[in-house]
C-alpha cells in the first residue's frame, strides 16, 4: 500500500497553484505580481491596522468553519452557516440592544453572545430535524432556512427595528461591547473565544467518548448503527453544534465591532466558511491557519484593490479549495 | 441451423489470484432448460456475467448457434439474441410497464414520438401467449414482485431473444408465483427459445429443467439429464467434498434454554415475507448451528436478535431471551442483556475502517464502565483491551494498534472483531454471522477454537453460516433454514455421528436447505 502523503502537501500544493494562477491573472492586469503580493503582506501584517484586519476577518472564519467542519465530521454538508451567522447576529444585536443597561458587561456579554449561539443552534437543529424526520437532505433544507432567515431578517430591520431613516437597528448597550484588542482596531477580544471555540471542538471531536459516536457516524452510519449508536442522535447534535459556533459569529461581528445589526453584515461569511474547512479537511485545529490565509486573503486583496482588481483574490480561493477537492480524489 | 444455442468452450476467468471460472466447457441445447447449480461462490454469477458480456474471460470462446462471438458488453450480447434477468431487477420505478420495456429499444429517432399503440399492442401479444397477464400502462412501483419479473422477462421478449438467463429468478417469489413463472418458461421453451436457469434450489431444478450442471469451485463437475438423477445425488455433487477443518469438539451437554423463539415471522418493507412462523430454541453451552443458502431469511434473523432492523419491517411473534422480549429492543439494550453480535458483512456492519485498530477494538463497547474516564476513554484499560485482543488472537498487526483498520489483512481483522465480541462481560449469547468469512485458514482455525471456548464457557451460541464445514465443525444442533423457515433439525447425537463422516453428513443437510 501506498504511505499517505502528510496532510500539509495537499494544502500547501493547492495554495501554491492558486498563488500562480492568481500571478498570471495580475500580469494580466497589467502589474508585477510578487510586488503585489509584497504589497499585500506590508499593507496586512506589516501595519497594526492591517494585522487588525486580518486577525478580525480571521476571528469570522474560525467560527464560520468550525460550523461546517463539525457537521461535516458526521457526514453532514452545512450550507446553512450563511443563515445560521444571520439568524446569531440578528439575535445578539437585538439582544444586547434591549438588555437593561445596568447589566454588568461580563454577564451582558455572555447573554448576548449566547442569544446569538442559541439562534444559530436553533437553525442547525431545525435541519437536523427536518434530515432525521423527515429524510430532507440537509444541503437543501439549510439553503431554503437561509432563505426564511433572510427574509424574516430584513423584514424586521426595515419594518420594525430600524432606527428611523437608517438601515439599521439600534445600538448596543456598552456593557455588552466586547473591547478592540488595541486602538483603532476592529480586531477585538472575541478572537479569543474563537480560539477556545476551536480547541473545544476539537476536544469534543478527538477526546470525548460523544465524539468518538460522532466521527464513528460520519465515517461508517451502518457500523455505527450496530455499535449501538444513535446516528439520529448525533446528527442533531451536529447540526446543533455547527449552529451554534455560526451564531457565536455575532460576538465578533456585533458585539466586537459594528455594534448594532445592519443589513449585509454578514453576507458571504458562511460560504467563505465552507472553504475554511474543506481547506482544513474539517479538521478544528487546522481550522485556524485555513482561516488565518483565507482572512489574509481577503484583507489583503482589498488592500491592493488600487492596482489590481480584489476579484482575482476571490477567485484564488476558489481556485484553492476546489484543487484540494481535485487532490483528495486519487 | 445449429441444434446448439450456446456452446461454452474452455472457458476460464480470473479476479486476481482467485479463479471464478476454470476451464469451462458446456453446450446446450436449442429450446431446452438448462440449470446451473451450484452453492454461493461456486461461479455460477461469473459464468451468467460472462455469457451476457459484463465479463470478459481470460481465456476460451462462446459460440452463440455456433458462430463464435466475443461479447465487450450487454449491448453486443442482446443483439445476439441472448438477455438476462437480473436478481436485482432493473426498472424504473417512476415509469410504466411499456415505457420500461421499451426504454433502450425504442425503434424510432431520438425526437420522434413511440408508436406506442403497436408497442402495446406488441407486448399484450407476448405476454397472453405466455401467460405474463400485465397492465402495460401500470406503474413499475405498483407492481408485485412477480409481476416486477414478468416485466424484465416480456424487455427481453420484445427484444426478440432467443437465449434467456435467470439468475436466481424464485429467490424473491412467492410458491404461487413461482409456479406461474415456471409456466410460463415452459411455455417459451416450447416456442423453441432457450432458457439458463442459475439457482442453488435442487427442488426447483428437477421439476423444472431438462439438463443440469453441477458448479463447484469454479467449475463443472457434471452435467446431466434431469430425468436420469435425483435429488441426493445433485446434492452430493453440490455440496459434497472433502472436510478439511478439524476442531475438538467433544461431546457436550448443553444447558437449559436460553433464547427461545417462538413462531417468529417477518415481513420486509415491500410485504416479502423473510421469515415464516419459525421457532427454535438455544441452550446455554451450545452451539445452534443454522445452515442455509444465503438469503433463506438468516441475515433477517439476526438483525432482529440485534435490534437492527429497518423501520418498515413487520414482525409477529416473538424471541424471548430468559424471558425477556427482544424485539423492539435498540442494540445498545441488548448489548446489555449480555448479547453479543459479529454481523455477517464486516466492512458495513462490525468496523469502521478509516478507525485506528485499538478504536475499532472499543466500537460498539466504548459505554462499558471499564472503558469510561470522565467524557473520554480511560488510557490503561484500553490500552489492557487492546493488549488482550492482540495476543489471545494473535494478531499480526506490523506497526501497533494505531494504523487504520483497514490496512489490514481480512483474517487479522476478522480476529478483531470476534475478539471484541468474545470479550464482552458476562457474555450469554453470542450471535455469529458467517464468522469466518473472507478469512484464511490460520484465523478461522484460531476463531473456530474460540468459539467453542465460549460455548466451554456456558454461552449460548447462534451460528449462522453458508459454510456447512463450519457448521458441521462447530455446531451442537443444526438447524436447516430454508425460506424463513426451520425445515429440518438435526440432534445433537446425529450431529455428533454425523461429524465422523462429515461427507455424507454434509450431502444430507444439503437436502435440507435446497
Amino acid at each position: 500500500m501506498q504511505k499517505p502523503l502528510p496532510r500539509i502537501v495537499t494544502p500547501a500544493a493547492a495554495i501554491t497553484g492558486g498563488l500562480l494562477l492568481s500571478a498570471l491573472l495580475i500580469m494580466a492586469a497589467g502589474r508585477n505580481p510578487l510586488a503585489m503580493y509584497a504589497k499585500m503582506v506590508s499593507m496586512t501584517f506589516g501595519s497594526t491596522y492591517g494585522t487588525g484586519q486580518v486577525i478580525f476577518r480571521t476571528t469570522t472564519l474560525v467560527l464560520a468553519g468550525l460550523a461546517v467542519a463539525i457537521p461535516f465530521r458526521a457526514k453532514l454538508f452545512n450550507i446553512g452557516g450563511e443563515g445560521q451567522i444571520l439568524a446569531g447576529a440578528f439575535t445578539a444585536a437585538v439582544t444586547a440592544a434591549f438588555l437593561p443597561s445596568w447589566t454588568p458587561a461580563p454577564a451582558a456579554i455572555a447573554i448576548a453572545a449566547l442569544a446569538g449561539a442559541a439562534a444559530g443552534s436553533a437553525m442547525g437543529l431545525s435541519a437536523g430535524l427536518l434530515k432525521v424526520r423527515y429524510g430532507v437532505n440537509e444541503v437543501i433544507s439549510t439553503i431554503m432556512l437561509n432563505f426564511i432567515i433572510r427574509g424574516f431578517t430584513s423584514y424586521m430591520l426595515t419594518n420594525h427595528l430600524a432606527l428611523p431613516s437608517t438601515a439599521h437597528t439600534p445600538d448596543i448597550i456598552d456593557a455588552t461591547i466586547i473591547p478592540a484588542l488595541w486602538q483603532h482596531s476592529p480586531a477585538n477580544y472575541s478572537v479569543l473565544l474563537a480560539g477556545g471555540t476551536t480547541l473545544a471542538g476539537y476536544f469534543l471531536l478527538f477526546r470525548t467518548r460523544f465524539g468518538f459516536e460522532m466521527r464513528a457516524c460520519g465515517l461508517n452510519a451502518e457500523a455505527a448503527a450496530h455499535a449501538g449508536i444513535d446516528t439520529g442522535m448525533h446528527t442533531l447534535y451536529a447540526m446543533a453544534a455547527g449552529g451554534a459556533a455560526a451564531g457565536l459569529v455575532a460576538a465578533n461581528l456585533v458585539l466586537g465591532y459594528r455594534h448594532c445589526f445592519e443589513a449585509g453584515l454578514t453576507a458571504g461569511i458562511g460560504f467563505t466558511g465552507i472553504a475554511v474547512a474543506l481547506l482544513a479537511k474539517a479538521h478544528p485545529l487546522w481550522i485556524l491557519p485555513s482561516a488565518l490565509l483565507f482572512g489574509f486573503m481577503e484583507y489583503g486583496g482589498l488592500s491592493v484593490n488600487a492596482y489590481v482588481p480584489k476579484e482575482i483574490f476571490m477567485m484564488m480561493q476558489a481556485v484553492i479549495i476546489i484543487m484540494v477537492l481535485v487532490m483528495q480524489k486519487k | 441451423m445449429s441444434t446448439t444455442a450456446l456452446e461454452l468452450s474452455g472457458i476460464t476467468k480470473r479476479f486476481g489470484s482467485f479463479t471464478a471460472n476454470s476451464d469451462i466447457s458446456l453446450s446446450i441445447r436449442k429450446g431446452s432448460i438448462h440449470a446451473i447449480a451450484g452453492e454461493n461462490g461456486a461461479g455460477k454469477s461469473t459464468l451468467s456475467n460472462i455469457i451476457y458480456g459484463l465479463v470478459q474471460p481470460d481465456a476460451g470462446t462462446l459460440y452463440v448457434d455456433g458462430n463464435p462471438c466475443r461479447f465487450s458488453s450487454p449491448r453486443e450480447a442482446i443483439g445476439a439474441g441472448i438477455g438476462m434477468v437480473h436478481q436485482h431487477f432493473m426498472l424504473s420505478g417512476t415509469l410504466s410497464v411499456m415505457e420500461n420495456i421499451l426504454l433502450g429499444d425504442e425503434r424510432q429517432g431520438l425526437l420522434w414520438p413511440c408508436r406506442r399503440s403497436k408497442a402495446r399492442q406488441d407486448i399484450t401479444d407476448i405476454a397472453e401467449r405466455h401467460g405474463m397477464q400485465l397492465d402495460p400502462d401500470a406503474m413499475i412501483e405498483n407492481l408485485s414482485v412477480g409481476e416486477e419479473q414478468r416485466v424484465e422477462i416480456l424487455k427481453l421478449l420484445y427484444r426478440n431473444a432467443q437465449l434467456l438467463l435467470l439468475d436466481e429468478p424464485t429467490a424473491v417469489l412467492a410458491p404461487a408465483e413461482t409456479r406461474k413463472l415456471f409456466s410460463s418458461l415452459r411455455s417459451l421453451r416450447d416456442e423453441g427459445r432457450t432458457i439458463i436457469l442459475i439457482t442453488h434450489k435442487l427442488d426447483e431444478v428437477l421439476d423444472l429443467a431438462d439438463n443440469v450442471s453441477i458448479m463447484r469451485k469454479g467449475e463443472i463437475t457434471a452435467t446431466l439429464p434431469c430425468s436420469e438423477t435425483s435429488k441426493q445425488e445433485l446434492a452430493r455433487l453440490m455440496v459434497g467434498r472433502n472436510v478439511v477443518l478439524q476442531a475438538e469438539n467433544p461431546p457436550h451437554t448443553p444447558g437449559a434454554p436460553l433464547l427461545e423463539i417462538d413462531e417468529l415471522s417477518l415481513q420486509a418493507g415491500n410485504g416479502r415475507p423473510r421469515l415464516e412462523k419459525l421457532s427454535m430454541t438455544i441452550r446455554k453451552g451450545e452451539i445452534y448451528g443454522l445452515a442455509g443458502v444465503e438469503g433463506n431469511g438468516q441475515s433477517e434473523l439476526l438483525q432482529l436478535l440485534w435490534g437492527m432492523l429497518p423501520d418498515n419491517a413487520r414482525t409477529t411473534g416473538s424471541a424471548r431471551l430468559d424471558g425477556k422480549e427482544l424485539t423492539g429492543l435498540r442494540p445498545v439494550d441488548i448489548a446489555a442483556l449480555g448479547v453479543s453480535c459479529v454481523p455477517e458483512d464486516r466492512h458495513r456492519h462490525a468496523a469502521i475502517g478509516q478507525f485506528s485498530i485499538e478504536d475499532n477494538m472499543l466500537l460498539g463497547r466504548h459505554r462499558e464502565k471499564t472503558f469510561v474516564r470522565g467524557s473520554g476513554f480511560d488510557s490503561r484499560s484500553r490500552e489492557q483491551l487492546s493488549r488482550d485482543i492482540t495476543t489471545h488472537y494473535d494478531l499480526r498487526t506490523g506497526n501497533g494498534t494505531n494504523q487504520a483498520f483497514e490496512s489490514l489483512s481480512g483474517g487479522n481483522q476478522q480476529k478483531i472483531i470476534a475478539g471484541r465480541e468474545l470479550s464482552r462481560p458476562a457474555l450469554r449469547l453470542l450471535l455469529l454471522g458467517q464468522p469466518t468469512r473472507g478469512v484464511d485458514i490460520g484465523a478461522i482455525e484460531l476463531i473456530h477454537k474460540k468459539i467453542l471456548e465460549a460455548r466451554q464457557a456456558g454461552v449460548a451460541i447462534l451460528l449462522i453460516s453458508t459454510e456447512l464445514e463450519e457448521i458441521i465443525t462447530l455446531s451442537t444442533r443444526i438447524g436447516c433454514i430454508y425460506k424463513g423457515k426451520i425445515r429440518h433439525e438435526f440432534s445433537p447425537e446425529e450431529v455428533q455421528e454425523g461429524r465422523t463422516a462429515p461427507g455424507t453428513f454434509s450431502e444430507s443437510i444439503g437436502m435440507h436447505i435446497t
